[in-house]
């Protein structure tokens, strides 16, 4: 078997450091070593985006991504997003509102997402074409995307265009 | 769904990658793994080592002479596409980049992997063969320059020697009376291309074409330019009258083909996708005089 390495990384602001096998991905490093199970895995080959977290402050697929890849990065998982554990951030707040979400699986992902477009797009009014795009990156199998798409409307459309179905 | 075992290098140089690549037997390069860690996934691939290219700085970053862009391996394709360089000097890479995967993959996705991977359906390789894109090459033996080309040499294969990693691509920068589209047609927004096609068209104060590059991708393994086609249109001041004329010829090219596209659908989406490249490029080089 291949030599195991060690890595140090940051995950929501805690340093986390483990030996680990380098063919393991991200998403399995996070869930299964440090027991972060909100993010989610679906397809494994990086069709899905269940598994999208924050490298650096960059979306990424993380089962395309190696643990080993992110040795000394800074990742964030949906377990870091809101600012305590009784308050949702106003992403997943507009998200339950909209009825952004029915079985939750592709929720994680979305909000990720979701969060480096607030960075992204500081402020700008973002139209629904954008959006769509933007979000086209998440497959949700519940909602038909109505929900989700008023719960970014919300975010970072503009109020006119809010409508609930 | 995981990947299979394997040792990993991550490299700080291209010289430290260079003798990785030398030394270890059954190696191979990694740059942003978006194709490359799905087919591991998969387990279609078996390889004793990867060597990471992402830890080394060199392989990072765009820039410019006043007649090229220099983009070197490893800049993802979301810095290329947010690049003031490109947007000025390149304007069809960033109309190819809008078709590229999601935000999520184009973050780890980079030029130079999906130049080197050469998958049929991507967009890049058709933008590199449309702009005759020069790739450097490095190897213990020094530093080489290929034609874009003639380093696509089949499905999934490029030019590379085992010892040999891509180091950066030099585009000539468009001028200015150009214009340019790249359309693509598949059954979902940033899947890959079933065809696609990326134009570059120049014209002069009478609007007559005096310079024109087409690429077709998905109907051939790997990009096809149609210098036919481009001579043929070289001189025209209107597309009007060339409808047949492209119709015919894109008719007499060969045509890869599956079960769920078989090759004359390819044509006919060819023929189409043809016609509205060249129209939009053309309306886009008038524009801007």
């Amino acid at each position: 078997m291949s030599e195991s390495i060690k890595i140090r990384l940051s995950v929501n602001g805690i340093i986390y450091e483990r030996t680990i096998e380098p063919r393991i991905h991200l998403a399995d490093f996070i869930r299964k070593e440090l027991g972060l199970t909100g993010t989610h895995l679906g397809c494994e080959h990086g069709v899905c985006g269940a598994c999208t977290l924050l490298v650096n402050g960059k979306s990424v697929r993380s089962c395309l991504m190696l643990a080993v890849q992110a040795d000394a990065c800074e990742v964030k998982t949906i377990e870091g997003v809101a600012t305590n554990s009784d308050d949702l951030h106003p992403i997943q707040d507009a998200l339950m509102k909209h009825h952004g979400l029915q079985c939750g699986f592709c929720t994680p992902g979305l909000v990720m997402t979701m969060l480096e477009m607030q960075k992204d797009y500081q402020g700008q009014i973002l139209g629904d074409d954008e959006i769509r795009r933007a979000l086209s990156g998440n497959l949700c199998r519940c909602t038909g995307y109505e929900g989700i798409v008023n719960a970014a409307r919300q975010i970072f459309g503009t109020k006119s265009e809010t409508t609930n179905i | 769904m995981k990947a299979p075992d394997f040792s990993y290098h991550a490299p700080q140089s291209c010289e430290q990658a260079l003798d990785l690549l030398s030394r270890l037997d059954n190696a191979r390069l990694l740059a942003g793994g978006q194709s490359l860690m799905p087919m591991l996934n998969f387990r279609l691939l078996n390889y004793d080592h990867f060597i990471d290219l992402g830890r080394i700085s060199d392989l990072q970053g765009i820039d410019e002479t006043p007649t090229h862009i220099l983009i070197k391996a490893m800049t993802s394709q979301r810095q290329v596409e947010s690049s003031d360089i490109i947007h000025r000097s390149c304007p069809l890479m960033i109309k190819a980049l809008h078709h590229v995967g999601h935000q999520q993959t184009r973050n780890r996705g980079t030029i130079g992997g999906s130049l080197c991977h050469l998958d049929p359906g991507a967009e890049l390789p058709v933008v590199a063969a449309a702009l005759e894109a020069e790739l450097i090459i490095l190897s213990p033996r020094g530093t080489k320059r290929i034609a874009f080309a003639d380093f696509a040499q089949g499905y999934l294969t490029n030019a590379l020697e085992a010892d040999e990693l891509l180091y950066a691509i030099e585009i000539k920068k468009s001028l200015e009376h150009s214009g340019s589209a790249f359309l693509e047609f598949n059954r979902r927004p940033a899947d890959f291309a079933i065809v696609s096609i990326a134009v570059e068209i120049i014209v002069d104060e009478t609007h007559k074409i005096i310079n024109c590059a087409l690429a077709l991708g998905g109907v051939q393994h790997v990009p096809l330019r149609l210098h036919g086609l481009e001579q043929k249109l070289i001189e025209y001041t209107s597309l009007e009258d060339m409808s047949k004329f492209i119709n015919s010829y894109v008719q007499t090219i060969e045509m890869n083909g599956d079960d769920l596209y078989p090759p004359e659908f390819r044509c006919e989406v060819a023929q189409t996708i043809v016609r509205r490249g060249l129209s939009q490029a053309y309306d886009e080089a008038r524009g801007g005089q």
